[in-house]
């Protein structure tokens, strides 16, 4: 792995975490949209403050980003007010329309700086080790570490911060307003941070990305835990092992790393909504055949009971027949007698079921209840 | 450039003539069946769908090698619809909301798509150049050829929005009702989900993906606040999107550098603020006026109210009263003098001596008949 290998990932890896972060708030906060809403419309601060500049380092750059994207939450929640539409319309209607001024903007008066909507859209995390900080002729490493580095830290120390008060205004709005805490003040923070996290990483891996790594690694966290500590945790773990499978599957098909790490974040979704211990859809499928199971056990030694004195206990409690008096298919029929013979509810002697002394207790508790 | 020059062109210059009958096919499917989007609360899933759309136009060329309209569409149509299918699962089977799925698959898929495109790119065979116009749309490039595919596609579209009017009428606005009636919900949800995914696959070489999402919520959103029937909403919307279409081609013709797509998003824009703004009814501007209105109706009979208490508690003042003292009465002291004036309009109120004002008999009659009024 050469250095820059190294590095690259160090980088993708401090995004993913910086974006896995506000991700899980934007998630529990049902404002996923206004992340996707926010990657694009920052653009238009980056191309004013860039107009105001004329440089794209300049530090205004990332003022003017965050200042668009409380610009797009106020303006969507203005739409809102009005109550002409509604808020999934409101998210819809705004950042088009920011965008698009935005892209007119570029290709009309910006077109021969560097500064084109594909490097916004996609990044280019490739070139990032290039942009090196040197300080008195000596390399201290790739800028982007730096910048997205310091987002990082902002993140962890505003929610560290804020910690309680984030948690209360995410799971109980109302109370937390009640309290004095000032959900609005919080949602827009949160806000804030949302803009200048997506300004901060796009640069290297672009808007698909931030949106893609801050919306992921949630939803798959939150598959895994109820508890919002673990649920962060988990977040940045998956945001980590996305970016860096991510990174070479990128290097082996050859293709664009961003779009790679994308797939990579789907991909753990998909892995853990398929095997998440509880909430996955295997775990739905082996408890609702669980519950079919365990029914069918009740529903066999109740009907062995009721026809064990009977006359027709013969046929009644054959094997064979139980597809018949129980209307279940053969296969599941034997599959239940099977399974009750291991639990040693019944005993089969030449096709005929008795019940045990537990199959006994069973069926009776059944009974009396 | 001249408007009739402009026009002209309209008529007779090729590329604008392909370009504009391209977006005005765009806006009146994207417009017709935003309208049951947005009444269906599914705004943004223009916006996953159209970006889901890309993996599918990369897969079909890696299928086929071939870069026709009607393969790169269908490669769309069936990566959408899959998009939509997860989506809704996702949903369904887990605690995951719907603005998180949306956001999932809008940004996977995106992403998917663009590794394989990337992937693509490096291939020997130099026939995929020019996918990549898919994401950003390419308004200029359309050719005569894909306007008759997307009018084929549209029309289609539209006779089966017909066909089914009344079932995707009634699965929109309540589809327990139609559920209990015997209608196959589930079906229809998916083919209006389908017909949403056609429009949105045609619209995707003119505006591009990141756009595409504006031409499904605006027009909708723009007719929503002139009409209350389904109906002349969908018409209405279908307009809304051919005039931003048709508006934003001419537009963006008439300058250099001026991106067709970002105009037409723009134009429909100015529509839905025009709508929200000046719409009979529901528009913010006539709402106000009409508040404004009421208010003023209220002041004028309080103080009216007000004038008649002092006349009944003055018998014999001849004198009137100053509107210090109507000012002191009212909650609204500001207003009073306008409410006076308005008053003396109506005939309610005189001026006897400068600032001296009682109601004249008019005004006592009225006084009479509200204070009546009041008291049943």
């Amino acid at each position: 792995m050469s250095p820059a290998q190294l590095e690259i990932q160090l980088i993708a890896s401090i995004v993913a975490v910086a974006c896995a972060l506000p991700g899980v708030f934007l998630v529990l906060r049902r404002m996923a949209m206004m992340s996707d809403a926010i990657s694009h419309t920052v653009l238009l601060g980056i191309v004013l403050a860039f107009f105001a500049t004329r440089s794209l380092t300049s530090p205004l750059l990332l003022v003017g980003a965050a200042l668009m994207g409380v610009i797009t939450v106020s303006l969507v929640e203005l739409l809102n007010r009005t109550q002409l539409v509604r808020e999934d319309a409101a998210i819809g209607l705004v950042f088009p329309a920011i965008f698009s001024i935005a892209v007119i903007l570029i290709s009309r008066f910006a077109g021969d700086v560097h500064l084109d909507t594909d490097a916004v859209l996609l990044g280019e995390l490739a070139f990032a080790p290039f942009n090196r900080v040197r300080l008195f002729g000596l390399d201290f490493g790739p800028e982007a570490i730096y910048s997205t580095g310091g987002i990082l830290l902002l993140n962890i120390v505003f929610i560290a911060l804020f910690y309680k008060e984030l948690k209360l205004a995410t799971f109980d709005p109302a109370l937390a307003a009640a309290l004095g805490f000032l959900p609005t003040i919080i949602h827009y923070a949160l806000m804030t941070l949302v803009s200048l996290t997506a300004v901060g990483s796009f640069d290297a891996v672009g808007s698909v990305l931030v949106v893609a790594f801050m919306i992921a690694p949630p939803a798959a966290a939150y598959l895994l835990t109820d508890r919002l500590s673990r649920m962060l945790i988990y977040s940045a773990l998956i945001g980590i092992l996305s970016a860096l499978s991510g990174y070479w599957l990128a290097y082996y098909l050859d293709a664009s790393i961003a779009g790679s790490m994308a797939t990579m974040t789907g991909a753990s979704f998909l892995t853990v909504y398929l095997l998440a211990p509880e909430r996955g859809l295997i775990a739905q499928a082996r408890r609702r055949k669980n519950q079919r199971i365990e029914f069918a056990l009740t529903m066999l030694t109740m009907h062995i009971a009721n026809h064990t004195a009977a006359q027709e206990a013969e046929i009644e409690n054959e094997v064979i027949h139980l597809n018949e008096h129980l209307k279940w298919t053969p296969q599941f029929a034997m599959e239940v007698v099977g399974i009750a013979e291991r639990a040693g509810l019944v005993t089969q002697k030449d096709g005929l079921l008795t019940l045990t002394e537990s199959g006994l207790a069973r069926a009776s508790q059944e009974f009396s209840s | 450039m001249d408007i009739s020059q402009l026009f002209y062109d309209l008529f007779f210059d090729y590329t604008l003539r392909t370009v504009a009958l391209g977006s005005a096919i765009l806006g009146i499917v994207s417009g017709a069946l935003g309208a049951f989007a947005v009444l269906r609360k599914q705004s943004l899933l223009g916006d996953a769908i159209s970006h889901a759309a890309l993996p599918g136009i990369v897969i079909a060329f890696l299928l086929t090698r071939s870069r026709e309209p009607v393969v790169l569409m269908l490669g769309a149509l069936i990566a959408g619809w899959l998009a939509t299918l997860f989506m809704l699962n996702v949903i369904r089977t887990t605690r995951i909301k719907d603005d998180s799925a949306l956001g999932l698959v809008l940004s996977v898929f995106f992403g998917f798509g663009l590794m394989l495109l990337t992937f693509t790119q490096k291939l020997p065979d130099a026939t995929q150049a020019g996918l990549d116009k898919f994401l950003f749309g390419q308004a200029a490039t359309l050719l005569q050829r894909d306007v008759v595919t997307m009018a084929i596609i549209g029309v289609l579209a539209i006779i089966l929005l017909m066909i089914f009017w009344k079932e995707f009428k009634l699965i929109t606005f309540d589809p327990e009702f139609a559920g209990s009636l015997g209608y196959p919900v589930r079906f229809l949800d998916v083919l209006l989900t389908t017909l949403l995914v056609v429009a949105i696959v045609i619209g995707l070489q003119t505006v591009g993906v990141v756009l595409m999402s504006a031409m499904i919520v605006a027009p909708a959103a723009a007719a929503r606040q002139w009409t209350d029937k389904l109906k002349n909403m969908v018409i209405l919307g279908g307009l809304f999107g051919a005039l931003a279409g048709v508006s934003g081609t001419l537009i963006s013709g008439s300058a250099e550098r001026l991106p067709t797509g970002p105009v037409i998003v723009l134009c429909i824009s100015a529509i839905v603020l025009f709508s929200m703004l000046f719409a009979t009814n529901r528009g913010l501007v006539w709402n106000w006026f009409r508040n404004l209105q009421n208010r003023r109706k209220l002041r004028a009979q309080a103080v009216l109210g007000d004038l008649n208490t002092l006349a009944m508690q003055h018998p014999n003042e001849e004198r009137g009263h100053s509107s210090a003292v109507l000012r002191a009465m009212s909650t609204n002291p500001d207003g009073v003098s306008l409410a006076l004036h308005q008053l003396k309009e109506q005939g309610y109120a005189q001026e006897l001596s400068k600032d001296a004002w009682a109601l004249t008999q008019a005004g006592l009659d009225e006084a009479g008949k509200r204070s009546e009024k009041e008291a049943e």
